[in-house]
């Protein structure tokens, strides 16, 4: 890194809310939520697009923010954790978490609901196949992957 | 990571003429997935960054005169789901349905998968029997390579620096023929395979007819097994014949060991995942 980054202002709405912000062009776009617009839901782990934990919607697509540089980001809409519950009012999907265990100790979370939430909304009623299929990316070291996807059944049999 | 300048260019002439202008000191990015990884551990470090994302060109996947044209920025995630190329070319479906997890199919594209060329990749071997070809276009003009011709050694292709890859043009596949993907992997659904073989193949008669192999991630680049295509056409399509001839591909594999297998283990299951793969397209049980 040189001592004077060359810097670019990004402009972004996040779960509907804009933000601007003038950052190096090599900022990352996890680095960016977290450190540049203080939205720390959205977790770095892995930082090679392996784990999952930094799941986020960045127009309409789930991507890995660590792979992902915040001037790409520009003009986007991205959608994190902090915007999937409605105020107090979780979403059925996080609920689910919560009641199945799929909510272990935290670090992969975020990015299996932004998973789950997406897979759910591509595919309304999934088979175990299907949901291990999709969630293939998301990685969680409890290892509770039958909770994960007791979770997201019983977050489908809701709808 | 390193400082750059970060380009949008909105459209695929302006990229090019960028690509130009920079010359040997841009990179162009398309989903990132690769060339992240390649920055963050400062394994290229590029003075300029020209990103494709607002380039609305080459973006489109048609069939015409029998060959799918594919667009350089199409995602491997539509590659994967597209009913256009999941008919025209089901092997090539499912072989970039293979690829990674749907987040990064989601972001990584064709153009891009194609100018990164890791030998382990899922596309090459079915691009290969497919029988594939890559345009590339720079400020001065395009032109077609065959795939044969286009990966040259590891993370390597016959590309030039100028040179954008903007279309994958693939022969619709055969109908008559029977085809499969193998992605061996022994470790983990979301690895890269330790050995994958993509074959297509028809039997007539109890003779094999038509026979294709390409072997994946056991060589600097995909390979076409094509000794082993020439000894069995017009052989016996038998368990015996399709398991004396898969030897001849521990000749020509050579492969590297790393955590997914040692370099004679590698061999050896390439000899045995060619002849299961035969065995699948051509009908012939164990
Ligand atoms: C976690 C992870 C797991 C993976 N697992 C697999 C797997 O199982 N199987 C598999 O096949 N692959 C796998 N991959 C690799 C993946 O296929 C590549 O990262 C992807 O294909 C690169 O495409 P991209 O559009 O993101 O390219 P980018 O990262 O944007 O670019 C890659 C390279 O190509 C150049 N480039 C990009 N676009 C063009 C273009 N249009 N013309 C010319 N040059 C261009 C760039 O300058 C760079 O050098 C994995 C990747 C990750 C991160």
């Amino acid at each position: 890194m040189t001592s004077t980054p060359i810097k670019q202002t990004v402009r972004v709405s996040v779960n509907g809310k804009p933000y601007t912000a003038e950052v190096p062009t090599y900022r990352t776009l996890v680095d960016f939520l977290r450190y540049d617009l203080g939205l720390t839901g959205t977790k770095e782990t892995c930082s090679v697009g392996v784990c999952g934990a930094c799941t986020v919607i960045l127009d309409g697509k789930m991507v890995s923010s660590c792979l992902t540089l915040a001037v790409r980001a520009d003009g986007a809409e991205i959608g994190t954790i902090e915007g999937v519950a409605n105020g107090d009012q979780l979403h059925p999907v996080q609920q689910a978490f919560i009641d199945n265990g799929g909510f272990q100790c935290g670090a992969c979370t975020p990015g299996q609901i932004m998973a789950a939430k997406t897979l759910l909304e591509e595919n309304a009623h999934p088979t175990e196949d299907e949901i291990k299929q999709f969630m293939m990316g998301n990685l969680c070291r409890c290892t509770g992957y039958y909770q994960i996807i007791d979770s997201i059944k019983a977050a489908a049999e809701q709808k | 990571m390193n400082d750059f300048a970060f380009h949008t260019p909105s459209s695929l002439k302006e990229a090019a003429e960028l690509l130009a202008q920079y010359d040997g000191d841009a990179r162009v990015m398309s989903g990132g997935t690769a060339l992240m990884l390649l920055l963050k551990q400062s394994l290229v470090n590029p003075d300029h960054i020209i990103s494709l994302h607002r380039v609305p060109e080459a973006r489109s996947i048609e069939v015409s005169d029998g060959v799918l044209h594919i667009g350089g920025l199409v995602t491997q995630r539509e590659m994967e789901l597209s009913p256009v190329v999941r008919e025209a070319t089901p092997l090539l479906a499912n072989a970039y349905s293979r690829v990674a997890t749907v987040r990064i199919r989601n972001a990584a594209t064709v153009g891009g998968g194609l100018a990164q060329a890791d030998p382990a990749m899922d596309p090459p071997s079915s691009l290969l029997v497919l029988n594939a070809s890559v345009k590339v276009t720079s400020a001065s003009g395009e032109r077609i390579i065959p795939i044969a011709d286009w990966y040259s050694d590891y993370y390597e292709t016959t590309i030039n620096e100028d040179e954008i890859v903007t279309e994958l043009l693939v022969p619709v596949q055969p109908t008559d023929m029977a085809w499969t993907y193998i992605k061996y992997l022994p470790r983990t659904e979301d690895d890269y395979a330790t050995v994958s073989v993509a074959a297509l193949g028809k039997a007539e008669n109890g003779k094999i007819s038509e026979v294709r192999v390409g072997l994946g991630a056991v060589s600097s680049t995909a390979l076409r097994a094509s000794d082993l295509e020439a000894a069995l056409l017009g052989a016996d399509a038998s368990f015996d014949v399709l398991k004396d001839a898969s030897q001849a591909v521990a000749d020509i594999v050579d492969p590297t060991s790393d955590p997914r297998g040692s370099a004679d283990y590698k061999r050896d299951m390439s000899v045995v995942f060619a002849r299961r793969a035969l065995q699948q397209v051509l009908n012939v049980e164990g």
